[in-house]
């Protein structure tokens, strides 16, 4: 009997969960990362050597020294797919179909990515999903969801955040839109991704029906537009205005000041946020200057009636200052204050991540120890462990299809000999 | 039809912090009771307000955090309110808070007080740095938790004389909630099999943390500090422009560029159905890239030849953008083939037909004002993914029917 690599440590939570994940990039795996950190029997299913094209294009990459590459390098795929397994399968192939319904038969759920017919033209959909088992939670994710007249329309995270309205709302008045500097669709996708696949199996629990979710990542954006959005719908007032957006200044509940401010030395800035009146007098105190302690500056309309003035003020005020100086003194008047933090700042300097735990180190079988993220939460009987790294392609054939799915090992010579697997 | 979390009570203290994951889970579903102080939570407060009226029962920011939702008022200072308290978090499977580390604790109703007789009990804390780590507790809002957890960095302009900027919206909380719900549910999924609740900490921070993509992944992997870029992803090293100005003063996005054989011979025939080709400088390159059989995108920077047209593409693509409005050169070039997206605005996406057609958008009844107004749904489709919200609750309006139900 060939048992899974899994370490002795792995949480109970969702231990008893096994997971035919079909997904990729980060919007799809970041979506079984957190199954799998949890316990969850996550099994990656992926092209044969031979379809190299058709690899989740992370998969690939350098060591981190830059003196290896090859398929099993990509940090960002590493990251992606900690504690999970990974199996090769031809789905293009009747055998790999078929071998795809006995996998799916003993999961208790199936989870993709790929564009939006993908799995239908594979003769994969819901449909067939469920005459090979009845109760499978099947969830597809997708950049504008399976049905629509933009169904078939690329996707990728600088997609869904202007379609959305995403990137519209991070910018400067005046300029052209700032937009998100990362994929943040990708990592909303995948923790919606996991709520409909964890919702599917308490639904399963209580009545003992499976179902198919279909999840549109654009929508999900949408949803994330905050209050101003219905301040559109019900009050009839466009988002899209003269000097708007200010996204550093904007905000409900309202304040003021309330924006970014430069610091001394090169790119260091400082955010700063006064809730109330009170905020506002003790920093107006901090900072000590008459210009700051005017009563006349005392209520917030008249603050934010002369926002732009402040804000110069201010900004006389920090930029002559350390952002570690301003970030203490602030905060020590009892006022939000941060600096902008720096990727070292927040992973090497920070003890509300490192107490946190959330940078563990990783084994990789072929990039070695590497840390990757941890969890944002903490929880008190069954917590989540992350410790093997991503897994090189097809490592766990011979578990799935041996012990899992009962082939013998002449049978899977035979496929791996015919490139099925 | 079953709705997905039917069945499960979430027992909610109002807070900012975790208002949106008991708005996710109620609209999927659960029955979620949100408790509020006397007169109702502060958030009732923040605006905006429908008609513009600073009234409780009006504000906007408490219609889009509170929908399915029912509103219990109780005094959590009085003897009284913490008794109703205690009988409302018998009921429930979930308990969904956001207290400043302590506060629960000072009034005798925190977790470790309550649990006793109630080993299934999942209770969920949201908290800027986690409970783990109370010690560490500070002022905190949306902007200075964004700044801090690294995701502030990733964004803004090429000209880095302006300040990084800071996406509104409420992400701190919108990302910290996502992950109480998952934690909630992943609790839940445990119980459901061995009768043992759980305790499950939220740290906003560090939920703020690893939602930066490869910013985070990049400096672990291999000590890379991305730098941040106009529309685009920060990066190491500078790369081109993927945000286009349309003919209306709008922008479009073009992340991917183009790359296949496909996308030049698609250009080149859109250039000449809008009568383009002679204004474009470029052409000649655009046939190269249908000769070659596109360009991959690890090529450019270290084949030259492939770099131009590659660089001619984009050229090609803004000719075409500055004579169309943003949706027609979107569904233009999506409908040939290239990745692009409009820059909308929430409310232009909302009114969008391709949202429309999959009825995304909702109308919720209001019967307070006699109308129904247009919300965001659910992203979600499927047999057991409720059609309808409820509007969020008036101050109170539950209680008596929530609490003559638990005698």
């Amino acid at each position: 009997m060939i048992t899974a690599n899994i370490a002795a440590s792995k949480s109970a939570a969702l231990s008893h969960i096994r997971i035919c994940d079909l997904t990729g990039l980060l919007a799809g795996a970041g979506a079984t990362r957190f199954l799998a950190a949890f316990g969850a029997q996550v099994i990656r299913v992926e092209q044969p050597a031979h379809e190299k094209h058709r690899w989740d294009f992370l998969r690939g990459g350098m060591s981190p020294d830059g003196a290896r590459q090859g398929i099993n390098f990509g940090g960002n795929f590493n990251n992606h797919n900690v504690e999970k397994l990974s199996i090769t399968l031809d789905l293009k192939s009747p055998e790999g179909k078929e071998l795809l319904g006995r996998l799916a038969s003993v999961s208790d759920a199936v989870t993709e990515n790929f564009s939006a017919h993908v799995m239908e033209r594979l003769g994969c959909g819901y449909e067939w999903l469920k005459s090979k088992n009845e109760k499978i939670v099947y969830v597809a994710n997708s950049g504008f969801g399976k049905e629509g007249p933009y169904s078939d329309f690329k996707s990728v995270g600088q997609v869904v955040q202007p379609v959305s309205g995403l990137t519209f709302m991070s910018g400067l008045p005046d300029q052209e839109p700032a937009g998100w500097g990362f994929a943040y669709m990708d990592h909303i996708g995948a923790y919606m991704m996991a709520t409909a696949v964890l919702g599917g199996i308490i639904s399963r629990n209580r009545t003992g029906e499976g179902q198919y979710i279909d999840f549109s990542c654009t929508e999900a954006g949408i949803g994330l537009a905050g209050p101003g959005l219905l301040d559109s719908t019900v009050n009839g007032r466009p988002m899209r205005q003269p000097g708007k957006p200010n996204s550093n200044a904007d905000n409900y509940p309202p304040m003021a000041p309330h924006g970014i401010y430069a610091a001394a030395g090169e790119d260091n800035w400082v955010a700063i946020a006064a809730r109330d009146d009170d905020d506002w007098a003790r920093l107006a105190a901090t900072i000590g200057e008459p210009w700051a302690t005017d009563p006349s500056l005392a209520s917030f309309e008249a603050r934010a009636a002369r926002r732009g003035e402040i804000d110069g003020k201010l900004t006389e005020w920090t930029r002559g200052r350390e952002r570690n100086e301003l970030q203490g003194a602030i905060r020590e008047a009892g006022v939000p204050a941060a600096q902008v933090a720096r990727p070292e700042d927040r992973i090497e300097h920070d003890q509300r991540t490192a107490s946190w735990g959330l940078w563990p180190e990783v084994e990789h079988d072929e990039i070695g120890k590497v840390r990757v993220e941890g969890i944002p939460i903490h929880m008190s009987k069954t917590d989540w462990s992350i410790t093997r790294g991503a897994p090189c392609l097809g490592n766990d054939n011979d578990y799935v299809y041996s012990s899992l799915l009962g082939l013998s090992p002449d049978e899977i010579a035979d496929l791996r000999e015919r490139k099925v697997i | 039809m079953t709705p997905l979390l039917s069945g499960l009570r979430v027992v909610e203290l109002a807070s900012d912090r975790a208002a949106y994951a008991g708005k996710l889970m109620g609209d999927l579903g659960a029955d979620v009771i949100v408790i509020e102080g006397t007169g109702g939570h502060k958030s009732r407060r923040y605006g905006p307000f429908a008609g513009d009226v600073a009234d409780p029962d009006k504000c906007l920011w408490w219609w889009n955090y509170n929908t399915s939702k029912r509103s219990v008022e109780l005094d959590l200072e009085s003897e009284a309110g913490r008794a109703d308290f205690r009988k409302l978090v018998q009921s429930a499977d979930i308990v969904l808070e956001g207290e400043d580390p302590g506060v629960l604790n000072a009034l005798g109703v925190d977790h470790t007080q309550l649990r006793a007789g109630m080993p299934e009990l999942v209770w969920v804390s949201v908290t800027p740095n986690g409970r783990k780590l109370a010690q560490l507790h500070e002022p905190a809002t949306d902007l200075t938790m964004l700044a801090a957890g690294g995701l502030v960095w990733n964004c803004g302009y090429d000209d880095h004389g302006l300040p990084p900027v800071r996406p509104s919206g409420g992400h701190a909380h919108h990302t910290a909630s996502m992950f109480a719900v998952m934690g909630a549910l992943t609790a839940v999924v445990h119980r459901d099999l061995t009768g043992v609740g759980q305790h499950v900490d939220v740290s906003m921070i560090a939920a703020t943390n690893v939602t930066t993509e490869v910013s985070s992944v990049d400096w672990l992997y291999r000590g890379a500090t991305n730098q941040r870029q106009t529309g685009r992803h920060a990066s190491e090293h500078k790369t081109m422009g993927i945000q286009v100005q349309t003919g209306d003063g709008g922008y479009c996005t073009n992340p991917l560029g183009l790359t296949t054989a496909g996308n030049y011979q698609a250009v080149m025939d859109w250039l000449r159905e809008l009568d383009l080709a002679d204004e474009c400088p470029e052409f000649f390159f655009l046939q190269m890239g249908v000769e070659r059989g596109g360009v991959s995108l690890k090529v450019l920077g270290t084949d030259v030849e492939a770099t131009e047209i590659y660089r001619a593409g984009r050229e090609a693509l803004y000719l075409i953008a500055s004579k169309l409005t943003t949706a027609e050169f979107f569904v233009g070039a999506q409908s040939r083939g290239i990745a692009c997206g409009a820059v909308y605005a929430p409310d232009e996406a909302l009114a969008d037909a391709h949202f429309l057609s999959r009825n995304y958008p909702v109308e919720v009844e209001h019967p307070e004002l006699g109308r129904s107004f247009t919300y965001p749904g659910l992203p979600f489709s499927g047999a057991k993914i409720p059609q309808t919200i409820r509007r969020a609750p008036l101050v109170g309006e539950h209680t008596e029917e929530v609490m003559t139900a638990l005698q």
